[in-house]
Protein backbone atom coordinates (compact mmCIF):
# COMPACT_ATOMS: atom_id res chain seq x y z
CA UNK A 1 0.00 0.00 0.00
CA UNK A 2 2.96 2.44 0.93
CA UNK A 3 4.43 1.24 -2.47
CA UNK A 4 0.84 2.04 -4.58
CA UNK A 5 1.48 6.13 -2.57
CA UNK A 6 4.98 6.18 -3.74
CA UNK A 7 4.13 5.93 -6.97
CA UNK A 8 0.63 7.50 -6.77
CA UNK A 9 3.29 10.38 -6.27
CA UNK A 10 5.08 10.48 -9.16
CA UNK A 11 2.39 9.85 -11.06
CA UNK A 12 0.17 12.81 -10.28
CA UNK A 13 3.37 15.36 -9.62
CA UNK A 14 4.91 14.53 -12.96
CA UNK A 15 2.12 14.84 -14.22
CA UNK A 16 0.45 18.20 -13.30
CA UNK A 17 4.26 19.65 -13.42
CA UNK A 18 4.47 19.08 -17.35
CA UNK A 19 0.95 20.44 -17.63
CA UNK A 20 0.79 23.94 -15.33
CA UNK A 21 4.48 24.55 -15.36
CA UNK A 22 5.43 26.07 -18.74
CA UNK A 23 1.60 27.01 -18.50
CA UNK A 24 2.04 29.13 -15.20
CA UNK A 25 5.93 30.10 -16.86
CA UNK A 26 5.86 30.56 -20.45
CA UNK A 27 5.59 33.88 -21.72
CA UNK A 28 7.38 34.03 -25.48
CA UNK A 29 7.40 31.39 -27.99
CA UNK A 30 10.03 28.50 -28.33
CA UNK A 31 12.17 29.46 -31.44
CA UNK A 32 14.56 26.14 -32.25
CA UNK A 33 12.87 24.65 -35.00
CA UNK A 34 14.60 21.49 -34.17
CA UNK A 35 12.97 21.50 -30.67
CA UNK A 36 9.69 22.68 -32.15
CA UNK A 37 9.73 19.79 -34.48
CA UNK A 38 10.22 17.23 -32.19
CA UNK A 39 7.34 18.20 -29.82
CA UNK A 40 5.32 17.93 -32.47
CA UNK A 41 5.17 14.74 -33.36
CA UNK A 42 5.52 13.46 -30.03
CA UNK A 43 2.18 13.25 -29.52
CA UNK A 44 1.70 10.99 -32.03
CA UNK A 45 5.06 8.65 -31.71
CA UNK A 46 3.74 8.06 -27.95
CA UNK A 47 0.03 7.01 -28.74
CA UNK A 48 1.09 5.20 -32.19
CA UNK A 49 3.79 3.15 -29.78
CA UNK A 50 1.12 2.73 -26.69
CA UNK A 51 -1.15 0.79 -29.22
CA UNK A 52 0.87 -1.37 -31.41
CA UNK A 53 1.06 -3.96 -30.91
CA UNK A 54 -0.62 -3.65 -27.10
CA UNK A 55 -4.04 -3.52 -28.83
CA UNK A 56 -3.97 -6.27 -31.12
CA UNK A 57 -2.66 -8.46 -27.92
CA UNK A 58 -5.21 -6.62 -25.36
CA UNK A 59 -8.56 -8.71 -26.03
CA UNK A 60 -6.85 -12.72 -25.70
CA UNK A 61 -8.57 -12.82 -29.27
CA UNK A 62 -5.75 -11.20 -31.76
CA UNK A 63 -8.06 -12.10 -34.56
CA UNK A 64 -11.05 -10.03 -33.32
CA UNK A 65 -8.99 -7.18 -31.65
CA UNK A 66 -7.59 -6.64 -34.99
CA UNK A 67 -10.79 -6.98 -36.59
CA UNK A 68 -11.92 -4.48 -34.30
CA UNK A 69 -8.80 -2.03 -34.98
CA UNK A 70 -8.93 -1.96 -38.59
CA UNK A 71 -13.02 -1.02 -38.71
CA UNK A 72 -12.00 1.50 -36.08
CA UNK A 73 -9.17 2.60 -38.30
CA UNK A 74 -11.04 2.83 -41.31
CA UNK A 75 -13.45 5.53 -39.31
CA UNK A 76 -10.65 7.62 -37.59
CA UNK A 77 -9.28 8.12 -41.05
CA UNK A 78 -12.49 9.49 -42.30
CA UNK A 79 -12.53 11.96 -39.06
CA UNK A 80 -15.19 10.26 -37.17
CA UNK A 81 -15.12 11.18 -33.28
CA UNK A 82 -13.04 9.59 -30.18
CA UNK A 83 -16.60 8.35 -28.79
CA UNK A 84 -17.71 6.70 -32.42
CA UNK A 85 -14.05 5.01 -32.82
CA UNK A 86 -13.69 3.64 -29.41
CA UNK A 87 -17.47 1.89 -29.77
CA UNK A 88 -17.18 0.10 -32.85
CA UNK A 89 -13.85 -1.35 -31.95
CA UNK A 90 -15.11 -3.25 -29.15
CA UNK A 91 -18.39 -3.92 -30.97
CA UNK A 92 -16.96 -5.97 -33.40
CA UNK A 93 -13.96 -7.05 -31.19
CA UNK A 94 -16.81 -8.64 -29.07
CA UNK A 95 -18.91 -9.89 -32.25
CA UNK A 96 -15.69 -11.96 -33.65
CA UNK A 97 -15.13 -13.10 -30.29
CA UNK A 98 -19.11 -13.99 -29.66
CA UNK A 99 -18.88 -15.63 -33.15
CA UNK A 100 -15.91 -17.93 -32.80
CA UNK A 101 -16.91 -19.22 -29.24
CA UNK A 102 -20.57 -20.01 -30.61
CA UNK A 103 -18.93 -21.76 -33.58
CA UNK A 104 -16.23 -23.86 -31.12
CA UNK B 1 -24.73 33.60 -21.75
CA UNK B 2 -21.99 33.81 -19.19
CA UNK B 3 -18.33 32.36 -20.57
CA UNK B 4 -18.54 29.68 -17.85
CA UNK B 5 -22.09 28.31 -19.30
CA UNK B 6 -20.79 28.82 -22.61
CA UNK B 7 -17.20 26.38 -21.55
CA UNK B 8 -19.62 24.00 -20.14
CA UNK B 9 -21.58 23.23 -23.16
CA UNK B 10 -18.52 22.89 -25.12
CA UNK B 11 -17.14 20.81 -22.58
CA UNK B 12 -20.09 18.02 -22.86
CA UNK B 13 -19.25 16.28 -25.84
CA UNK B 14 -15.89 15.25 -24.35
CA UNK B 15 -17.10 14.58 -20.88
CA UNK B 16 -19.36 11.75 -22.95
CA UNK B 17 -16.69 10.69 -24.87
CA UNK B 18 -14.20 10.44 -21.74
CA UNK B 19 -16.71 8.31 -19.67
CA UNK B 20 -16.70 5.61 -22.06
CA UNK B 21 -13.10 5.52 -22.30
CA UNK B 22 -12.36 5.76 -18.77
CA UNK B 23 -15.30 3.16 -17.90
CA UNK B 24 -12.03 0.92 -19.96
CA UNK B 25 -9.45 1.89 -17.80
CA UNK B 26 -11.34 1.36 -14.47
CA UNK B 27 -11.82 -2.13 -16.23
CA UNK B 28 -7.78 -2.59 -16.97
CA UNK B 29 -7.06 -1.38 -13.51
CA UNK B 30 -9.08 -3.78 -11.36
CA UNK B 31 -7.95 -6.25 -13.73
CA UNK B 32 -4.59 -5.35 -13.26
CA UNK B 33 -5.25 -5.64 -9.48
CA UNK B 34 -6.10 -2.28 -8.33
CA UNK B 35 -9.06 -1.86 -6.07
CA UNK B 36 -11.94 0.58 -7.51
CA UNK B 37 -11.06 3.31 -4.79
CA UNK B 38 -7.28 3.43 -5.85
CA UNK B 39 -8.50 3.32 -10.07
CA UNK B 40 -10.91 6.68 -8.84
CA UNK B 41 -7.97 7.83 -7.04
CA UNK B 42 -5.62 7.63 -9.69
CA UNK B 43 -8.12 9.43 -12.67
CA UNK B 44 -9.41 11.87 -10.38
CA UNK B 45 -5.61 13.14 -9.84
CA UNK B 46 -3.99 12.53 -12.80
CA UNK B 47 -6.48 12.85 -15.92
CA UNK B 48 -4.67 11.39 -18.54
CA UNK B 49 -5.44 8.62 -20.61
CA UNK B 50 -2.17 6.89 -22.01
CA UNK B 51 -0.49 8.64 -18.62
CA UNK B 52 -2.82 6.20 -16.75
CA UNK B 53 -2.73 3.06 -18.67
CA UNK B 54 1.46 3.52 -18.42
CA UNK B 55 1.40 4.24 -15.25
CA UNK B 56 -0.44 1.34 -13.66
CA UNK B 57 1.10 -1.05 -15.88
CA UNK B 58 4.33 -0.12 -14.28
CA UNK B 59 2.71 -0.01 -11.21
CA UNK B 60 2.01 -3.30 -10.78
CA UNK B 61 6.22 -4.45 -10.68
CA UNK B 62 7.44 -3.33 -7.46
CA UNK B 63 10.35 -0.49 -6.97
CA UNK B 64 10.16 1.04 -10.56
CA UNK B 65 10.33 4.29 -9.20
CA UNK B 66 12.78 5.73 -11.68
CA UNK B 67 11.04 4.12 -14.80
CA UNK B 68 7.46 5.44 -13.48
CA UNK B 69 9.27 9.03 -14.03
CA UNK B 70 10.66 8.66 -17.10
CA UNK B 71 7.89 6.87 -18.67
CA UNK B 72 5.64 9.62 -17.13
CA UNK B 73 7.84 12.43 -18.88
CA UNK B 74 8.10 10.88 -21.94
CA UNK B 75 4.23 10.12 -22.26
CA UNK B 76 2.95 13.59 -21.22
CA UNK B 77 5.35 16.28 -22.85
CA UNK B 78 2.72 16.69 -25.30
CA UNK B 79 1.01 18.50 -22.73
CA UNK B 80 3.95 20.63 -21.95
CA UNK B 81 3.70 21.75 -25.69
CA UNK B 82 -0.26 22.38 -25.36
CA UNK B 83 0.47 24.45 -22.37
CA UNK B 84 2.95 26.79 -24.03
CA UNK B 85 0.63 26.95 -27.22
CA UNK B 86 -2.33 27.84 -25.04
CA UNK B 87 -0.33 30.35 -22.78
CA UNK B 88 -0.06 32.69 -26.22
CA UNK B 89 -3.34 33.27 -26.32
CA UNK B 90 -4.88 33.36 -22.83
CA UNK B 91 -6.56 36.56 -21.95
CA UNK B 92 -4.51 39.05 -20.29
CA UNK B 93 -6.82 38.28 -16.76
CA UNK B 94 -5.91 34.75 -17.07
CA UNK B 95 -2.59 34.71 -14.79
CA UNK B 96 -0.39 33.59 -11.85
CA UNK B 97 -2.31 31.20 -9.62
CA UNK B 98 -5.67 30.73 -12.34
CA UNK B 99 -2.68 29.20 -14.61
CA UNK B 100 -1.08 27.31 -11.77
CA UNK B 101 -4.84 25.76 -11.11
CA UNK B 102 -6.63 25.75 -14.71
CA UNK B 103 -3.37 24.09 -16.22
CA UNK B 104 -4.19 20.67 -14.34
CA UNK B 105 -6.87 20.31 -17.05
CA UNK B 106 -4.89 20.21 -19.98
CA UNK B 107 -5.88 17.57 -22.10
CA UNK B 108 -5.49 16.82 -25.55
CA UNK B 109 -9.10 17.35 -26.50
CA UNK B 110 -9.76 20.49 -23.74
CA UNK B 111 -6.60 21.71 -25.25
CA UNK B 112 -8.07 21.35 -28.86
CA UNK B 113 -11.13 22.99 -27.88
CA UNK B 114 -9.77 25.58 -25.98
CA UNK B 115 -7.26 26.46 -29.02
CA UNK B 116 -9.99 27.13 -31.17
CA UNK B 117 -10.95 30.10 -29.22
CA UNK B 118 -9.75 33.49 -30.39
CA UNK B 119 -8.64 34.59 -26.71
CA UNK B 120 -8.43 31.81 -23.84
CA UNK B 121 -10.54 33.33 -20.85
CA UNK B 122 -10.10 31.42 -17.55
CA UNK B 123 -13.99 30.99 -16.63
CA UNK B 124 -14.71 29.95 -20.49
CA UNK B 125 -11.52 26.88 -19.74
CA UNK B 126 -12.94 25.92 -15.98
CA UNK B 127 -16.40 25.36 -17.30
CA UNK B 128 -14.37 23.19 -20.51
CA UNK B 129 -12.93 21.32 -17.71
CA UNK B 130 -15.93 20.00 -15.63
CA UNK B 131 -17.47 17.63 -17.43
CA UNK B 132 -14.73 15.99 -18.58
CA UNK B 133 -13.36 16.14 -15.30
CA UNK B 134 -16.25 14.67 -13.85
CA UNK B 135 -16.79 12.07 -16.85
CA UNK B 136 -13.48 10.86 -16.76
CA UNK B 137 -14.05 9.96 -12.81
CA UNK B 138 -17.81 8.40 -12.89
CA UNK B 139 -16.46 6.56 -16.08
CA UNK B 140 -13.98 5.10 -13.90
CA UNK B 141 -15.64 4.52 -10.86
CA UNK B 142 -18.27 2.80 -13.21
CA UNK B 143 -15.94 0.56 -14.56
CA UNK B 144 -13.64 -0.43 -11.83
CA UNK B 145 -17.13 -1.51 -10.19
CA UNK B 146 -18.57 -3.35 -12.85
CA UNK B 147 -16.06 -4.56 -14.61
CA UNK B 148 -16.09 -7.31 -11.52
CA UNK B 149 -19.88 -8.07 -12.60
CA UNK B 150 -19.62 -8.05 -16.88
CA UNK B 151 -19.22 -11.28 -18.81
CA UNK B 152 -14.96 -12.05 -19.27
CA UNK B 153 -15.84 -11.48 -23.51
CA UNK B 154 -17.27 -8.36 -22.84
CA UNK B 155 -15.08 -6.79 -20.76
CA UNK B 156 -12.01 -8.11 -22.66
CA UNK B 157 -13.73 -6.04 -26.03
CA UNK B 158 -13.62 -3.28 -23.38
CA UNK B 159 -10.42 -3.13 -23.09
CA UNK B 160 -10.10 -1.87 -26.93
CA UNK B 161 -12.03 1.31 -26.38
CA UNK B 162 -8.48 3.17 -25.01
CA UNK B 163 -6.96 1.97 -28.03
CA UNK B 164 -9.40 3.13 -30.07
CA UNK B 165 -9.31 6.96 -28.95
CA UNK B 166 -5.65 6.52 -29.59
CA UNK B 167 -6.38 5.95 -33.01
CA UNK B 168 -8.81 8.79 -33.22
CA UNK B 169 -6.64 11.05 -32.26
CA UNK B 170 -3.76 9.59 -35.09
CA UNK B 171 -5.69 8.47 -38.19
CA UNK B 172 -6.87 12.03 -39.10
CA UNK B 173 -3.64 13.37 -38.52
CA UNK B 174 -1.68 10.58 -39.97
CA UNK B 175 -3.78 11.04 -43.42
CA UNK B 176 -3.01 14.42 -44.00
CA UNK B 177 0.70 14.61 -43.06
CA UNK B 178 3.17 12.52 -44.22
CA UNK B 179 5.36 13.46 -41.86
CA UNK B 180 3.32 12.23 -38.76
CA UNK B 181 2.27 8.86 -41.10
CA UNK B 182 6.16 8.13 -41.16
CA UNK B 183 6.91 8.94 -37.96
CA UNK B 184 4.34 6.58 -36.44
CA UNK B 185 5.52 3.70 -38.50
CA UNK B 186 8.61 4.43 -37.52
CA UNK B 187 7.55 4.10 -33.56
CA UNK B 188 5.74 1.63 -34.27
CA UNK B 189 7.58 -1.10 -35.55
CA UNK B 190 10.31 -0.02 -33.36
CA UNK B 191 7.93 -1.11 -30.67
CA UNK B 192 6.99 -4.31 -32.31
CA UNK B 193 11.05 -5.27 -32.17
CA UNK B 194 10.78 -4.24 -28.78
CA UNK B 195 8.38 -6.76 -27.79
CA UNK B 196 9.46 -9.43 -29.69
CA UNK B 197 13.14 -9.71 -30.55
CA UNK B 198 14.95 -11.16 -27.68
CA UNK B 199 17.40 -9.40 -25.69
CA UNK B 200 15.24 -6.18 -26.53
CA UNK B 201 12.22 -7.87 -25.07
CA UNK B 202 13.79 -7.95 -21.86
CA UNK B 203 13.54 -3.77 -21.66
CA UNK B 204 10.17 -3.12 -19.32
CA UNK B 205 7.17 -1.83 -21.01
CA UNK B 206 7.21 1.89 -19.48
CA UNK B 207 10.78 2.03 -20.52
CA UNK B 208 10.10 1.23 -24.32
CA UNK B 209 6.97 2.81 -25.09
CA UNK B 210 9.73 6.05 -24.20
CA UNK B 211 11.90 4.85 -26.61
CA UNK B 212 10.52 4.17 -29.29
CA UNK B 213 8.78 7.38 -28.78
CA UNK B 214 11.74 9.46 -28.21
CA UNK B 215 13.95 8.16 -30.91
CA UNK B 216 11.38 8.60 -33.98
CA UNK B 217 10.33 11.98 -33.04
CA UNK B 218 13.91 12.93 -33.28
CA UNK B 219 14.32 10.95 -36.64
CA UNK B 220 10.76 12.90 -37.56
CA UNK B 221 12.13 16.67 -36.41
CA UNK B 222 15.59 15.91 -38.37
CA UNK B 223 14.09 14.48 -41.58
CA UNK B 224 10.43 16.62 -41.42
CA UNK B 225 11.36 19.72 -39.38
CA UNK B 226 7.70 21.31 -38.97
CA UNK B 227 7.66 24.90 -39.73
CA UNK B 228 4.02 26.34 -40.21
CA UNK B 229 2.70 27.90 -37.31
CA UNK B 230 0.16 26.03 -35.64
CA UNK B 231 -1.80 25.06 -32.69
CA UNK B 232 -2.88 21.78 -32.87
CA UNK B 233 -1.02 18.83 -31.11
Amino acid sequence: MREFFIYLVILVGSTYLVRALPFALMRKKIKNRFIRSFLYYIPYTVLAAMTFPAAVLATGNMLAASLGLIAGGVLALQGKGLTLVAFVCCALSLMTDLIMITLN
Amino acid sequence: MSEFTRGFRAGIPIGIGYLSVSFTFGIMAVSYGFSWWQAVIISMLTLTSAGQLAGISVMVHPGQYLEMLFSQLTINIRYSFMSVSLSQKVAASFSGMKRWLLGFFMTDEIFAVASAEKTVDAKFFFGLSVAPYFGWALGTLGGSVLGNILPEVLMNSLCLAIYGMFLAIIAPKARTSRAVLCVTVVAILLHVMFVYLPILNRVSSGIAVSVCAIVAALIGAWLFPHDEEENEA
